[in-house]
This record gives C-alpha cells, structure tokens and sequence, in this order.
C-alpha cells in the first residue's frame, strides 16, 4: 500500500505547476490569505520603514540634521569591533542555550512520553517554566543569585561572590535563566515528533537485537526530522535576538551586550535612530542567513506533499 | 529491566524532572511572602501575605487581568483558525507560492520586535487602534501565526492521503472530510498550536507597555512595570513576585486543562503510518 501511494504521489508532483487545478490553487491561496494578510499588515510598514530609517542620520533630539547618508551607518557599525564582540557574545549565547535546551529538551519529552505513575503531574509542572512572564523569570534568577536578596551563593559556599561582576559568571546564570525557560518549548515540538514514531518500528529492531542506543540513533532521531528542525530552528531565531535576561541581569555590564542590547540601545537610550535601525536591519540578516542554513541543513521541506 | 522497575526508574526521573521545573517557581514564591525583597536566604525570614493585599487592593491590576485574559483568549482563538487554513493549504494543496507562504511567516518573527515599536505604535495612533484590545490581538496575531503555521504543517504532512479519499468515496464533501477526519488527527498539533500561542500573547511585555496608555487595554505583565516602590530606584520585588504568582496561576490551569489532550493525542498513536 505504502509502494502504490508514493508511486500516485509521485505521479502527481510531476505534473507543471501551472497545470495545477485551478480549483485547487485558489483555494489554496484563500485559505493562506487571511493568515498572509495579518502577519504582513503589522510587520510589512515597519519593516520598511526601518530600513528606510537605517540609511539616515537621525538623532531624536537633533530633528534638524536629519539627512540620507545610504550606506554610511552599515560602515560604520561593521567596522566597530564592539560590533564584533557583540555579535560573538550572541553566537555564543545561542550555540549555549539551543544545544542544552536541544538535550534536555529531549530527555523531557521522552520522560513525557514513557512516564506512567504521576504523568499528569510530570506532564503540566514540564509546560509551566514556559508560562511564565520572561521579565518575570529573569528577575527571579536574578535575585536568586545575588548574595543580598538569594541563596545561590549561600548554597554553594561563596556566600561572597558576585555572580554578577565578571562576564563568565554573568553569562553563566543568563545561559541558565534562558534555558530553564525555553526548554519546555522544545521539549513539546519534540514529543509530537517523538509519538508519531510507529512502535512497529521499535518491536521489529528489538527482534533484530538492536541496543537501546542503535534505535535511539537509527530510528528515533531520524524519525523525527522534522520535529527537530522546527525546534531547533524557532529556539535558534529566538535564542540569537535574545534581550530580557540580558536586560534584567546585568544591563549590558561585563560584556554581555547581545545584537538585540545593542539595538535597544542605540534606539531608546542613545537616541540614534538611524544607527539603531541599521544594528537592526543586520541583525534580521544574521537571523536569515541561520535560518537558511538550518533549513538547508535539516532537509526537511514541509510543503512537499506526501511521505518521503 | 523488568516493567516494575522500567516504571520506578521513570518515576524517579518524572520527580527530577518536577523538581528543575518548578524550583524557580517555589522560588517566586518565596520572594512573594517575603516582607523585603531584599533579605538573603531562601525561605522567608519574617514572612507576610501583604503583598498579595497589596496586588488585590490595587485595582489597576484587576483590569490589567481582565484585559490579559480578554486579549490573549481572542488572539489565541483567531491565531489558530487562520494557522490551521493555512497549515492545511500549504501542507496538501498545490498553489504557486506555498514556499513563499512558509518563508514569510519565518521572515515575520526574525526582525528584532524592538524595532518595529515605534512604527508599529505610529500607525495605530493614527488608525485609532492604540490603547484597545484590537490594538494588542493584531501584533499578538502576526507574531504567532508563523510557529503555529510551521508546527500544523508538520503535522498535516504525516496524515495520510487515504484517510481524506476514503473519506470523500464513503460520500463526504472536502469540508466534511476535513472536519471530520483530519482535525481529530490534527488535534495534538492544534492543542499545541493554541498553546503556544496563549503563553506568548499572555506573557508579552514589550507590546502591551508600548501599545497602551491606559487600563483600558493594558496587560498584566505591562502592569508588573508600573509597581512602585519606598523610593524611585528600588523596584518591589516582593509585590512583583506576588502579582507574577497570580499571573501564573491561569498558565497553571489552562496547562493541567490542555496537556491531557496535548500529550494524550500525541502520544495515542493516531496518526502511526
């Protein structure tokens, strides 16, 4: 059964598109349209705006030297090696925080989806980190770790360390905070992936005298391609434009500023507009190029119709 | 391992994993009945439920509840209706331009939200859509429509074609066949779908502080900013902890409500090949 329905797939996806039923194209399109229109009237105006904005010169409190200066603010940002350092710090951050949120995201969905005494209990306390305000978290890891007001540092015996001075340990309880918190998320995306295995699978390896190990590797993880692009790829978008912990815990100090700090920065505190929405604009195209390659990368194209 | 022992083992990592989910939140809780914020220690050292007055007295608060339920509630439902259409068309319809659908929903969350404030806040002074609930459904929809897109179209790929065809030979039109055979199978990823979608309209901070003035529309996690404290430079903490406990009680809920259906759905094998 499975031959023939690739084979009629198969068949189906060789016809040219415009051959497609018109029937079917329209209807297609009003079903996407709604859905198209909302997102792109919010999104589409800024936007442009904010690239128009990136190739001027403008300060708020300086309305009169507004003037186009094209390319002039990309330059200037691309040759400052804070620029570099932030962006490094970001890199970091994200490489962090997806590939522990990636690990124990994983671990938490097969504990979701193997647990039998207290499943409803494990099931909803995973879901809650996720639920909860990002300010709100992050003040929370915050005053956790400071001496003054917590218990970190009491707990671990250095009742006088300053998480919060160094750029080591700073960074370390913002990878913390942020990973505690957008690990249920993965963790969701990878149990829907994680349950449409077929047990069949499984039962026939086990028959073959396959290791615990062999069918993680052979059948589960490849099974679940998709599942894990997904996650991977929205935790990723998400992690690289990271900006509440960041601007809870230490406001920037000890070089922690992130892409989307610096941003915050030029636009609200510095008043540069233009150069803000610059460090914006380039920003979004790191963002694109890592989605790019992800999605190159996982192989995975959801709008192919039929099995693989 | 035997089946007894295969469940204690993952009853004991079920309790790990309780444990490093919801310290932080115990935590929260401890900060709430603190009466200074700014004591060292875990459990409280002289401990008060003023705080929690405090949160209940103020009724600006209460409104901003209101306003949080009312507009997360809306924006989760519509959000949803239009992913799953979407979903569907680019997941099992043929159309010129499905990719271009899934690639725009994707470039629509990658630009830094900060940046489109102020724009964003210029038009809707001028629509008139500031400080209302349309005003904050709007961007909560744009922002959500993408994951929810992407996530439904994942699931709508493994629902075999047959289930639709034998659907139509048995005498249903397309509409019946969807509705009653796809979207039962589809139902983990809608239930996901509205879930991730709840959390980050209920949670949003940066629209709801920039997009309202007042409490006519304005959110609970915008309110948590406008708590003040003894002086000018000290944020309390403790007040802010307790209005976070409340703001998270309805998330509890709605989790303890969905997850069955969730996890339940997913993990009932109905869409196994």
């Amino acid at each position: 059964m499975a031959a023939k329905h690739e084979a009629g797939a198969r068949r189906a996806i060789r016809v040219t598109p415009a051959a497609w039923p018109r029937t079917e194209q329209r209807l297609g399109w009003s079903l996407c349209a709604p859905a198209v229109g909302v997102m792109l009237a919010v999104t589409a105006l800024p936007m442009l705006q904010a690239l128009w904005l990136s190739l001027q010169s403008y300060r708020i409190t300086d309305p009169g030297s507004r003037r186009f200066v094209g390319l002039d603010n990309y330059a200037l940002i691309l040759a400052d090696p804070l620029w570099w350092h932030t962006v490094g710090v970001t890199l970091l951050i994200t490489a962090i925080t997806v590939s522990a949120a990636l690990v124990i995201g994983f671990a938490l969905a097969l504990v979701m989806h193997r647990i039998t005494f207290g499943r409803d209990m494990v099931r909803t306390a995973i879901l809650v980190p996720y639920g909860i305000v990002t300010i709100v978290s992050a003040y929370a890891w915050l005053y956790a770790f400071r001496a003054d007001s917590g218990f970190v540092p009491g707990w671990l015996g250095v009742a006088n360390y300053d998480f919060f001075a160094g750029f080591g340990s700073s960074l370390f309880v913002i990878c913390l905070s942020e990973i505690w918190k957008t690990t249920p998320f993965v963790s969701l995306l990878l149990l829907a992936g994680l349950a449409q295995i077929p047990t069949e699978l499984y039962e026939a390896a086990k028959v073959d005298g396959a290791t615990a190990r062999q069918r993680l590797w052979k059948i589960t993880l490849p099974n679940m391609r998709g599942a894990i692009m997904v996650a991977v790829l929205f935790r990723t978008l998400d992690a690289y434009r990271i900006f509440d912990n960041v601007f809870v815990m230490t406001g920037g100090a000890n070089g922690t500023e992130t892409v989307a700090f610096l941003a915050y920065r030029q636009i609200i505190s510095r008043t540069a507009i233009g150069l803000g929405a610059a460090v914006s604009v380039l920003l979004f195209l790191t963002v694109v190029l890592i989605a790019f390659v992800l999605v190159k990368a996982f192989r995975a194209d959801l709008s192919r119709i039929g099995h693989e | 391992m035997s089946r007894a022992r295969a469940r204690i083992g993952w009853t004991l990592a079920g309790l790990a994993v309780v444990v490093y989910t919801l310290f932080p939140l115990v935590w929260i809780l401890m900060l709430s009945l603190k009466v200074d914020a700014v004591t060292p220690g875990f459990l409280p050292h002289d401990w008060t439920l003023g705080n929690y007055a405090t949160v209940f007295d103020s009724g600006f608060f209460l409104s901003a509840l209101r306003n949080s339920i009312g507009v997360s509630l809306i924006a989760t439902l519509l959000s949803v209706a239009l992913a799953t259409a979407a979903a569907y068309a680019v997941a099992r319809l043929r159309f010129i331009g499905k990719r271009l659908v899934l690639w725009t929903a994707l470039v629509i969350v990658m630009f830094p939200t900060i940046s489109l404030i102020p724009p964003l806040f210029d038009m809707w002074r001028v629509i008139g859509l500031y400080d209302t609930w349309a005003g904050l459904i709007i961007p909560y929809m744009s922002f959500t429509l993408p994951l929810s897109i992407w996530t439904l179209a994942a699931f709508f790929r493994e629902i075999p074609w047959e289930m639709e065809q034998a659907a139509q030979v048995d005498g249903a039109t397309p509409w019946q066949a969807f509705r009653r055979v796809i979207v039962p199978l589809a139902s983990p990823g809608i239930f996901t779908a509205t879930i991730l979608t709840f959390f980050f309209a209920w949670n949003d901070f940066v629209f709801g502080i920039s997009l309202t003035a007042s409490d006519a529309a304005r959110p609970a996690p915008a309110a948590l900013a406008f708590f003040t404290g003894e002086s000018f430079f000290e944020q309390p903490a403790a007040q802010i902890a307790a209005a976070s406990i409340v703001v998270t009680i309805p998330v509890v809920v709605l989790v303890l409500l969905f997850q069955r259906r969730i996890v339940a759905g997913l993990t009932s094998g109905a869409v196994k090949g």
